[in-house]
């Protein structure tokens, strides 16, 4: 089976600092890879080079195109690669203001990517907005209002509607639960793990939160000062981490 | 089916002066094919870390652990998981779901995840839960909410869901009724007649009677202190 | 012409600076060419990218038409046409037909443009994208990739709340089926005149960006498959010529309230009662009644 993104040795310095170094990892089709570390670690940093947000210094991002097979998106072309995250890439940012249209109606929202794909039907349009909406569990009547009348749990899952709604195969995430309210976490991780099951995506999810990639990601990726410090799976890096600085992470959460 | 070769477990705790603690040595087992093993010793003697590096949930630094043709000790994450969905059941003692999941999707995910149709899933899921006398009125609710008891009937509904050819059972007769444990008893005499190799920790002797073929003793395989 | 000034106001670099800017858009139809704008003697917003643009085509031959809203006798259009005959001293015209250079703000005339003349338009607001995207650097980079979902957004928008798609001027269009261009804030009624003989030039002073349309070039409104683009238009004639083309005016008459449609196009309605046509409030015009008589 080819990997559906093959990331070998990034590294990002901003000047002398550094931001993340020779990482590397293999993502399955249907894979959800956790990366955890406390702010300052290059999580972000990592994400951010993956999606083609920032360009790494060094190394390569493979993704299995779904006409020319397995690319570097780093050393193509800017139109093909901006082509890529707006039909088989997705991206959820933390603050859902970042991937939401504030003044656009949640409908408009929705809708455009399928118009930026060249979808020129208002009728089709909308009954897809309407579908997504009904699939993140937001009432058909807010179809015309504005994220901004919307609360933040809400809004982040209209950007996550607004994300899927071109079938992507691959997710960005980062921090999706950060900010909400923890009963509001509880159900927007639901619906993100049914929708991964449901439409077999792959996802990298970046949080600094253990809790959300023992429910979220299948294997995990802890980093500390740019590097990547440990991986296995998820529950295997929690249950019995092997350094020192994971150990001391799992340990430092508070119980409840 | 299950087969453990020479397998040695030690923890290093790198933030309480890197102390190493040995766990497991020279371990050896085999179960075949219908067989249930029971595994005893003393608390602390590493029931439950044999049961989790077989799981994969621990890293074993060394021997082998065959499920079928796969070996846990250096299998790659992703054929671990492959095991777990389709070979390798593990019945916990804790229920870990993500909350506001209603019941009868909790106990369908197994077998939605090896390619069931959901409408087959909720068959068998109401099923097991009505075998195990969990209320109907219960099952759209979030086992979250349940008292301990259902808790554990609802993961073991879960752990028997899909039919694995090789099962792991952390007490599974724990806080149960007389009535409920008979039931869960029956699922694992079925499960064996169904060929499935399982491993389990009873603390109830009599139950370990009567569903388990022979007995192994995990202190022998605990370190002596040096 | 007042000879303390170079001809046309600006001094001739200016105006190389901005020929060349225009050379290059009407190189790249559409395209939105950054160009150093100068003060002018007049307020952002009164017309000073329109008035740079006709400095730099003028040359002492052409006739100048000026129009605000259609109408040679408005505030911006008077002063700009004088400001002209001081500094050019050019001829000027309200008749489009005798025209060379036509500048205008709002409107395009209701008589079709040939191929000997060149009109002007005064942009606000140069950017089609700006209204959803803010960032300059990301429409530039969506022009250049030709990423103009973005655009549809906003019709969608209009049919979610109003059920049909609610511009009605500065209504965006795709030129030769490459670039998507703010044609001004004409009315959308306008839009299909664009498609014309004429040399369509636009300047944007604030904002420091000329474009162009060169004759003959395919101009499309955009819309949806299943809400197409309509021109829209009145659906009475003018009060005054009577004319049932032409794109009209409301003007309230009396402190009742009374109203009456007039063309926006004052030389056309001119021209139309000249040729003997009379509206339901218009009155014959003299020539005509003494031709009568």
């Amino acid at each position: 089976m080819t990997p559906l993104l093959k990331v070998e040795n990034i590294s990002k310095y901003y000047g002398n600092r550094l931001g993340c170094r020779n990482v590397s990892f293999d993502l399955y089709p249907g894979e959800v890879l956790g990366i955890v570390g406390e702010s300052g670690s290059g999580k972000s940093t990592l994400l951010n080079c993956l999606a083609g947000h920032q360009e790494p210094d060094t190394g390569e991002v493979i993704f299995d195109t779904r006409v020319d097979g397995p690319k570097d998106t780093i050393t193509m072309p800017e139109p093909e690669r901006r082509m890529l995250s707006r039909t088989d890439w997705a991206f959820v940012h933390q603050n859902p203001r970042d991937g939401l249209r504030m003044s656009v109606s949640a409908g408009g929202n929705v809708g455009e990517r399928l118009m930026a794909v060249g979808e020129r039907h208002y009728g089709n349009i909308r009954s897809v907005a309407l579908d997504w909406l009904d699939k993140v569990e937001i009432s058909e009547d807010r179809v015309d209002d504005r994220p901004s009348e919307f609360s933040g749990g809400m809004q982040q899952r209209l950007q996550i509607a607004r994300n899927l709604v071109t079938a992507p195969r691959l997710i960005f995430m980062d921090e999706p639960t950060g900010g909400l309210d923890v009963s509001v976490q509880a159900r927007l991780l639901d619906l993100l793990r049914g929708l991964v099951r449901e439409l077999g995506l792959s996802a990298v999810v970046v949080t600094h939160d253990l809790a959300v990639v023992r429910l979220l990601a299948d294997r995990l990726m802890v980093m500390k000062d740019g590097h990547v410090v440990e991986t296995g799976l998820t529950d295997q890096v929690l249950d019995d981490p092997q350094h020192a600085y994971t150990q001391l992470l799992v340990s430092s959460v508070l119980q409840v | 089916m299950i087969n453990i070769e020479n397998v040695s477990k030690s923890f290093t705790l790198h933030n309480q002066n890197s102390v190493v603690i040995p766990v497991m040595k020279n371990a050896n087992l085999k179960v075949g094919a219908g067989e249930c093993v029971g595994l005893t010793g003393s608390s602390g003697a590493g029931k439950s870390t044999l049961m989790r590096m077989i799981y994969g949930n621990y890293l074993t630094q060394s021997g082998r652990i065959m499920v079928g043709d796969v070996n846990v000790v250096t299998a790659l994450p992703r054929e671990i998981l492959n095991l777990r969905r389709d070979t390798l059941g593990y019945v916990s003692q804790f229920l870990r779901v993500v909350p506001r999941v209603s019941t009868l999707d909790v106990v369908s995910e197994p077998l939605l995840a090896v390619g069931v149709d959901r409408e087959r899933a909720h068959e068998r899921a109401r099923l097991l839960l009505t075998k195990l006398r969990i209320p109907e009125r219960l099952w759209t609710l979030s086992p979250l909410t349940f008292s301990g008891g259902e808790q554990q009937r609802v993961n073991i509904a879960r752990g028997f869901a899909h039919e694995y050819p090789a099962m792991l059972l952390d007490e599974p007769t724990a806080s149960l009724d007389a009535a409920n444990r008979e039931t869960v008893l029956s699922l694992i005499e079925d499960a064996k007649a169904h060929g499935a190799a399982i491993i389990g920790i009873f603390h109830d002797d009599a139950a370990r009677a009567q569903v388990c073929d022979w007995e192994v003793d995990v202190s022998v395989f605990t370190p002596k202190a040096a | 012409m007042n000879s303390e000034y170079n001809f046309a106001y600006l001094d001739e670099q200016t105006k190389r600076m901005i020929r060349r800017a225009l050379l290059k858009g009407v190189a790249i139809p559409g395209y939105q060419v950054p160009f150093a704008s100068r003060e002018m003697p007049m307020p952002y917003g009164w017309g000073t990218g329109g008035v740079q643009v006709t400095a730099a085509c003028l040359t002492p031959d052409d006739t100048l038409k000026v129009i605000d809203q259609g109408a040679d006798d408005t505030t911006n259009a008077v002063s700009i046409r004088k400001f002209f005959e001081k500094t050019a001293g050019v001829a000027v015209s309200d008749e489009t037909a005798k025209a060379t250079v036509i500048q205008t703000r709002h409107r395009i005339p209701e008589r079709d443009l040939s191929e000997n003349q060149i009109i002007v338009y005064q942009v606000p607001i140069p950017e089609p994208l700006r209204f959803l995207e803010p960032r300059e650097t990301e429409t530039r980079k969506m022009h250049a990739l030709e990423e103009y979902g973005l655009m549809h957004v906003k019709l969608y928008e209009d049919i979610a709340r109003h059920g049909h798609i609610a511009t009605s001027y500065a209504y965006p269009v795709m030129i030769e089926g490459r670039y998507v261009m703010d044609p001004s804030p004409i009315p959308k009624f306008d839009n299909p005149k664009m498609e014309m003989a004429a040399l369509q030039l636009f300047g944007a002073g604030r904002e420091q960006r000329i474009y162009a349309v060169p004759p003959y070039t395919k101009v499309v409104s955009l819309d949806f498959e299943d809400y197409p683009f309509e021109k829209g238009g009145a659906t009475q004639g003018c009060g005054l010529c009577d004319a049932q083309d032409s794109y009209l005016d409301e003007m309230i008459m009396d402190d009742s309230g009374a109203r009456m449609s007039v063309c926006s196009d004052s030389d056309y309605c001119r021209e139309r009662r000249d040729a003997g046509y009379v509206g339901e409030m218009g009155v014959p015009q003299k020539t005509v009644t003494e031709d009568a008589a």
